[in-house]
């Protein structure tokens, strides 16, 4: 029956062209502009380890001293989130997490050695060794760096997959040298294609969204270098030749738990941290923050509450496009009724009737559906054609092109379903009474 | 065939209760053709859609085949409808967008019957109303003596038991009626059973057997005086 069910829609589709383009305009509209702020929205609140991000963790503590320019409570999380260089290396050694990193961000001069080329500038992460371990991330050759390499300073880098395609035609370059800063490096590692989005490690640095950086290196390596990180807050005259020891935040500490659970426990542990140096003097607000990967992007607002609000509004526009929709497909159904009476006469059952609108309102939607993806690409194209640092990466990905149609199945299920259930409780023999 | 015994229909408003059909009998053997007259608003359009199942009645007992319809639910009624019943009706009631192949095709369809017997069934109807050369043609390029035909095919199609019709002459003109009038006749002669609703007398009188119904009850037409007043005035007219 779903064949015949099939033909008929048809039949009717071109018996009534101008309402029938009218309700797959509608209906593809709606989509095309839902589908396009879901996509911008899946894009920034989108879960940048989703295998891991659950046990993933970063702290924050108030790094307020007496000395501190202003008070406190007049400028709150003025720190930025960060850490001061004393605390996150005091909590790394603490070694109470399953693995931990520190993390910081620099502009790295890179300059080829290849003659005819010229330096140029590319994300540099300066960190210690657990942040390939911890963040998963994917190495074509070689491998990361030890403590061991950290404490001796060691001149030792990570590229990125498109640096080693631009540097060395994507060949395996561990062993070459590589000058940033200035300074030689031995490349020990070569990352596969790898660029979270967001950038989680990077907030406070730069680009929330990007194609990753250029460079990793050992952070105590890159500090004796004299990089310096492209972001810090100081409470005090600050010495950017000794940051480690200027009153300043300008790090973020990442930990790994075994389990999401442990996680009430590291912050015990912060709390007592926090107390300890309380006592010493260091530090004097007892209270401590410690967010999930994705608390964090809540906290950072990397999601603009202006796009949850264009979301809100898309979706609101897409109902009222479904109760267009419902209203000419009724229209459609009372016009039909007298034919729904003959087929009633003639042995129809009610779901059948049921049946044939709801596969008709299903081709609406269906055909909404793929006149609302190209919709929904014409918005992206636009979105792209943005000044915004997102603006590259909205592209409908599969998992979207799927939710499209989805969108449009269930629109025009929704649709359908007044209209399928009016014509199939249509009381057949006033239809048919003799004119 | 066709058994209905002090069946009553009320159409109950809140003010009032409104009898299209009370205390109503009749009894159709198989292979009759029966013709119920009566004036406008006697209850014979009631009548009919009740013997079509397409209506429920309020009181009595109705048996269709030897089966009590009463209790029947909607699915139940409509597998009767499909399988026992064929309709024609006054206006034809064909589907204007479809052509006179599908128009015909809708009640098998209904039946889950496989494309081959369909095309069979249809083609076996059409030739029988003399209008196999039509299959192509939608209703709206046939007279109205052809669409009737049609609307009779589409009847016949499933082999029902009882045939009901409508008027079936009342959107015609005079010849056009003629050969509907004759092919019914042919139906009936070939084993139908036929209940055929009219106010026409004339159309009455080829019928085997009359059934007059006036205010919702059937009446002896010896001994209703309005109905020999008609009789009068058209055998003077």
């Amino acid at each position: 029956m779903f064949f015949y069910y099939l033909q008929l829609a048809v039949r009717s589709f071109r018996r009534n062209r101008v309402l029938t383009v009218l309700m797959v305009l509608t209906l593809g509209l709606g989509i095309g502009a839902s589908i396009t702020t879901l996509t911008v929205l899946k894009l920034l609140s989108g879960d940048p380890l989703p295998t891991r991000s659950a046990r993933l963790f970063t702290p924050v503590i108030n790094p307020w001293a007496a000395d501190s320019e202003g008070a406190v409570e007049q400028m709150p999380r003025w720190w930025g989130d960060m850490m001061s260089y004393t605390d996150a290396m005091s909590l790394l050694h603490a070694r109470k997490a399953k693995r931990q990193a520190v993390t910081t961000l620099t502009k790295a001069r890179i300059a080829p050695t290849k003659p005819g080329t010229y330096p140029f500038f590319g994300g540099g992460v300066l960190t210690t060794p657990d942040f390939f371990a911890m963040f998963d991330v994917p190495f074509a050759y070689g491998g990361g760096w030890s403590a061991q390499d950290g404490e001796n300073r060691a001149r030792v880098v990570v590229i990125s997959s498109a640096l080693n395609n631009r540097l060395f035609a994507g060949r395996d370059s561990v062993g070459k040298m590589l000058r940033v800063n200035d300074h030689e490096y031995r490349i020990i590692g070569v990352l596969k294609p790898w660029a979270p989005q967001p950038r989680f490690y990077a907030l406070n640095f730069g680009d929330t969204y990007g194609d990753g950086d250029a460079v990793y290196l050992p952070l105590q390596s890159a500090r004796a270098n004299h990089m310096l990180p492209t972001n810090y807050s100081c409470w005090g005259p600050a010495n950017t030749a000794h940051m480690e020891t200027s009153p300043c935040a300008w790090v973020n500490l990442w930990v790994e738990f075994e389990h999401a659970a442990d996680a009430r426990a590291y912050k015990q542990f912060l709390k007592h941290y926090v107390q300890q140096q309380m006592a010493l003097g260091r530090l004097h607000q007892p209270r401590v923050w410690l967010y999930s990967l994705t608390g964090f992007l809540d906290r950072e607002q990397v999601v603009p509450s202006d796009l949850r609000l264009q979301t809100n509004l898309a979706f609101g526009f897409l109902l009222i496009c479904i109760v267009n929709t419902v209203g000419l497909l009724l229209a459609k159904c009372l016009w039909r009724s007298r034919e729904i009476g003959v087929r009633r006469a003639m042995g129809a059952m009610r779901r059948m009737i049921f049946a044939q609108y709801m596969v008709e309102s299903a081709i609406v939607g269906i055909t909404g559906g793929v006149l609302g993806l190209v919709f929904a690409e014409l918005g992206l194209l636009a979105i792209r054609h943005q000044p915004a640092s997102y603006a590259h990466l909205a592209h409908l990905d599969p998992s979207m092109f799927a939710a499209t149609f989805a969108v449009a199945l269930v629109a025009s299920l929704i649709a359908g379903l007044l209209p399928a259930w009016r014509a199939c409780v249509v009381v057949p023999a006033p239809q048919l009474k003799s004119i | 065939m066709l058994k209905m015994t002090h069946l009553s229909k009320v159409y109950r408003t809140e003010v009032v209760e409104t009898y299209a059909l009370r205390d109503f009998n009749i009894d159709v053997k198989e292979g009759e053709f029966v013709a119920v007259t009566g004036p406008s608003g006697s209850g014979k359009t009631t009548f009919l859609t009740i013997a079509g199942l397409l209506e429920t009645f309020t009181g009595g007992e109705y048996m269709l085949d030897g089966v009590d319809v009463s209790g029947l639910n909607d699915n139940a009624r409509s597998k009767i409808r499909n399988e026992k019943i064929g309709f024609i009706f006054q206006a034809f009631n064909l589907i204007p967008d479809l052509n006179v192949f599908d128009n015909v095709e809708v009640p098998l369809r209904y039946r889950g019957m496989k494309a081959a017997e369909r095309k069979q069934r249809i083609m076996d109807a059409l030739e029988r109303v003399g209008l196999a050369s039509r299959l192509k043609h939608y209703p709206a390029e046939l007279s109205g003596g052809q669409q009737q035909r049609v609307a009779i095919a589409r009847a016949l199609a499933g082999s029902p038991r009882l045939l009901l019709a409508d008027e079936p002459t009342g959107n015609l003109d005079t010849q056009m009626a003629r050969g509907v009038m004759e092919l019914l006749e042919d139906i009936h002669r070939e084993g139908a059973t036929i209940v055929m609703v009219t106010h026409d007398p004339e159309l009455a009188a080829r019928a085997q057997r009359n059934v007059h119904i006036i205010d919702g009850q059937e009446v002896d037409i010896a001994e209703e005086p309005r109905f020999q007043a008609e009789q009068a005035a058209s055998s003077h007219g």
